[in-house]
């Protein structure tokens, strides 16, 4: 038993620069024919890959939780293994471009630099100096889940790209990523440091250039809300005012 | 030729879960250390493991180290060595709680204690009845082990070569390594790391098979290299296969389903797994949950238009335990089976997981080689851990759980071995060989010129379709020895690859190639392995070794009862012992295994 599968072709714009070759960028016209077991964006640009082995991008996990393959598809950051190649709507092209805000490298591959240098920023660490149990250190169930919405973090850098505030003042501002991280370790009922992270936060660029425009809320590929841990920060910081 | 060389006390390749832990102890010991990766350390494919690690806490009920090793030994088909499964089970209560103080998040039970479920294979009193022994942070535990451990390495300021793919060992004329060359990835510049100890904690290789659990990068970079520069791959015919892959995307299914509580149908809604493990059922171990899918399915009670998969069914679960323990399978499920688990089933079929076998090691982490009567001799400065290495732990099957704590014991105890050579050898790096990278150079000066040559894609392609058709679940005398002609000459293709990128900037088309001549020595390693082991033991099933008094479910244990070298020169084999003897207790003896 046969039954004849739906190919379908897709068509892509895609934004290529090899500094090594390239006087600038340019978008690339190319179209792949994809089967019903390519499901996903990135099934797809495996194809394209396979057909031009010069185009470049970060790949590995390929279900989500690495976060290797986040790109700007037809103007909003997502990942491409994430990304469900039937909701693309047809006869219009996909257009697939390196993440916003960061230095690029070669094709969809940026520069992550500043935005690791943001994350280790805020110490990502747990900092407890009392004298170590022989066991584990006890911690509450409703405690634990003070961490949910926050460790889940897969460093994909989609929410802080997406960020205008880190888009003019990257060496500044921590962004989103950075501080749900910082977060996740103030929320910690283990950790000890909460004071020297608020003061590591206490700054009108580090925190406080967060206007609230949640497109990090909206791009993130994990459902996260780092507006939300921002916004817990910042309400520590004015209580700790008064 | 001039090259850049680097020194340092220590090289790492690899940032997963046992390359960080391995750097762990060499930064802490305040050693210079680098740690090289293809990938950002929070990007290996630890990130990836879902249900948990193995230590026999105690937190929910009774357990202890001694069912632990007793289970992993059952579980290895008795093929482990009992010293290193000793020592690991002992082990993994401390390797567990050391995480907890680096701020893991695992989950808690009420009374502020690391939460345990139930895994395959994890058995309370010798086999008695599932036990709760798997640790875990929802079914994100690899996740929030990887970012945990790098984090801490974070604090003790180990160093990250970041995005280089390491390309050869260098090992001088007395066998000795020196470390290894590198090629940043962004500039494509090729650098020799010079170093008194050299850890690979490089990962497995599911990639050599085409349905796979695993990621892109798992291309057993380390294998791949150890095989060139002469040393043996221990056990290669064992792969395990998981057998909760989502039907056509491969993706994993946690067998932390089955541990809180979900069940395995076929397409008549039959729970079968109690036909094949009356006791265990669909806690039984992974082997055994795959043949016996497997089995379903070729026997026409397979579900869907094709009747090639079965149901994973965790209907009957409180909603509420699904979404706060099981999150991510909950979003897998929507995500890439389309289907909402907590109404419907999830199609799935076993899937290539995991590489049992490996760079040969000792419990201490140290690549030992057979020199003289002495069958495990070690490397001098050469340490390997985590999936690439084969201590052995997992013998011819590995538990759930049991690879997490794996890249933890033995990281760690690869890492303390580096640093008490290198503190008894506190003299200068011996000097590298005149022709150190010349090899390396070679390989990528034949990419780069081959005109005419083969498609890396359609090669790869080719590779893993052999694999999978010829070496898979359940294995057949003839299609194996077919699969060692066919294997060789997908080598050929592989021997003269072509690019058609050249670039020197973040050149990944030359990356894949580079892979691929890692990815064909697994694959050479495990076909002719496969096919000569004529037995069934663990992972590795075939149709000629058959259910006799002597030979129970076709194991031979008078004449199979003993590890596989692969030696890549002329495709050779040999053999050495199993180690029987424990560290401290007797030895778990050889019985039939049921579950």
């Amino acid at each position: 038993m046969t039954t004849p599968l739906a190919m379908r072709t897709y068509h892509f714009k895609i934004y290529r620069y090899d500094p090594d070759k390239d006087a600038k960028p340019y978008m690339q016209d190319i179209s792949v024919v994809c089967d019903p077991m390519d499901k996903k964006l990135l099934d797809a640009m495996v194809k394209l890959k396979a057909k031009d082995d010069s185009l470049s991008f970060r790949r590995s996990c390929r279900e989500g939780v690495c976060g290797s393959d986040a790109m700007n598809i037809n103007g909003k950051n997502g990942l491409a293994c994430l990304t469900d190649l039937a909701a693309f709507p047809e006869g219009k092209p996909i257009v697939l471009r390196p993440l916003p805000g960061l230095p690029v490298v070669r094709d969809l591959i940026v520069d992550m630099t500043q935005f690791f240098k943001q994350y280790l920023s805020i110490k990502p660490y747990l900092v407890n100096d009392d004298p170590l149990p022989e066991r584990e250190r006890l911690q509450s169930p409703e405690d634990r889940e003070e961490l949910n919405g926050l460790y889940e973090c897969i460093m994909c850098a989609c929410c802080t790209t997406a960020c205008p505030s880190f888009w003019w003042n990257p060496d500044k501002f921590v962004g989103p990523a950075g501080l749900l991280a910082a977060y996740r370790f103030i929320a910690d009922t283990r950790d000890q440091a909460t004071n020297e992270r608020l003061d590591n936060l206490e700054d009108p660029y580090r925190l406080f250039r967060c206007h609230t425009i949640m497109n990090c809320v909206d791009v993130c590929p994990k459902g996260l809300n780092p507006t939300k841990a921002i916004g817990k920060i910042k309400e520590m910081l004015v209580q700790r005012a008064v | 030729m001039t090259y850049t060389v680097r020194k340092f006390d220590a090289v790492v390749v690899g940032a997963g879960g046992a390359g960080l832990r391995a750097a762990l102890q060499l930064s802490e010991s305040g050693l210079k250390t680098a740690v090289l990766t293809k990938v950002f350390p929070t990007r290996s494919h630890t990130v990836a493991a879902q249900g948990g690690v193995a230590a026999s806490l105690g937190n929910s009920e009774e357990d202890n180290w001694h069912w632990h090793m007793y289970d992993t030994i059952k579980g290895s088909d008795w093929l482990g060595d009992q010293d290193a499964i000793e020592f690991m089970c002992r082990q993994a209560n401390q390797a567990v709680v050391e995480l907890e103080h680096y701020g893991m998040p695992f989950d808690r039970v009420d009374n502020g204690k690391i939460y345990q479920r139930p895994f395959g294979g994890h058995m309370s009193n010798f086999g008695e009845k599932p036990v709760r022994r798997s640790c875990a942070a929802a079914d994100r535990t690899g996740h929030a082990m990887l970012h945990a451990l790098y984090q801490r390495n974070i604090k003790v300021n180990t160093q990250f070569f970041v995005e280089w793919q390491a390309l050869d060992l260098i090992r001088d004329a007395d066998g000795e390594v020196l470390g290894v060359v590198a090629m940043d990835m962004e500039t494509s510049e090729v650098v020799a790391f010079h170093a008194k100890a050299t850890i690979f904690a490089t990962g497995g290789a599911g990639r050599v098979y085409y349905s796979s659990t695993n990621a892109f990068i798992n291309t057993g970079d380390g294998l791949g290299m150890a095989a060139r520069a002469g040393i043996p791959l221990e056990d290669m015919e064992f792969w395990q296969f998981h057998p909760t892959g989502v039907a056509g995307a491969g993706v994993l299914i946690t067998e932390g389903v089955r541990g809180e509580g979900g069940i395995l149908r076929n397409a008549d809604g039959e729970r079968f797994m109690e036909r094949y493990a009356p006791n265990a059922k669909d806690l039984a171990s992974r082997d055994v949950v795959s043949r016996s899918m497997l089995t379903e399915i070729n026997e026409g009670r397979g579900a869907g238009p094709y009747k090639d998969y079965v149901y994973l069914d965790l209907t009957h679960l409180d909603p509420q335990v699904i979404l706060k323990r099981l999150p991510s399978i909950h979003e897998i499920g929507i995500q890439f089976a389309g289907v909402d688990c907590l109404k419907e089933y999830i199609p799935v079929v076993p899937t290539c997981h995991y590489q049992m076998g490996g760079i040969p090691t000792n419990r201490f982490g140290q690549v030992v080689v057979t020199k003289g009567n002495d069958l495990s001799s070690p490397v001098p400065g050469f340490y390997a851990a985590g999936e690439c290495a084969c201590a052995s732990v997992h013998g011819a099957n590995r538990l759930g759980t049991n690879s997490l704590l794996d890249l933890l014991v033995f990281g760690k105890s690869s890492g303390e071995a580096a640093v008490a050579s290198i503190r008894e050898n506190v003299k200068a790096h011996k000097p590298l060989p005149v022709d150190a990278i010349e090899k390396s150079l070679a390989r990528l000066d034949r990419l780069n010129t081959q005109k005419g040559g083969s498609n890396v894609h359609e090669t790869r392609v080719l590779m893993q379709r052999t694999m999978q058709k010829h070496a898979g679940v359940f294995r057949f005398s003839q299609l194996l020895k077919e699969g060692v002609d066919k294997i060789l000459e997908v080598a050929q293709a592989v021997a003269r690859t072509e690019i058609q990128d050249k670039s020197k900037v973040f050149n990944t088309a030359r990356i894949e190639a580079l892979e691929l001549d890692n990815l064909i020595e697994v694959a050479k390693a495990t076909m002719i392995s496969a096919e000569a082991r004529k037995e069934s033991r663990g992972a590795h099933v075939r149709d000629d070794a058959h259910d006799t008094p002597e030979t129970p479910d076709g194991r031979d244990d008078q004449n199979w009862l003993k590890h596989t070298l692969w030696h890549r020169d002329g495709n050779r084999l040999d053999y050495k012992p199993v180690q029987m003897k424990p560290l401290s207790v007797a030895t778990i003896e050889l019985k039939k295994r049921t579950y």
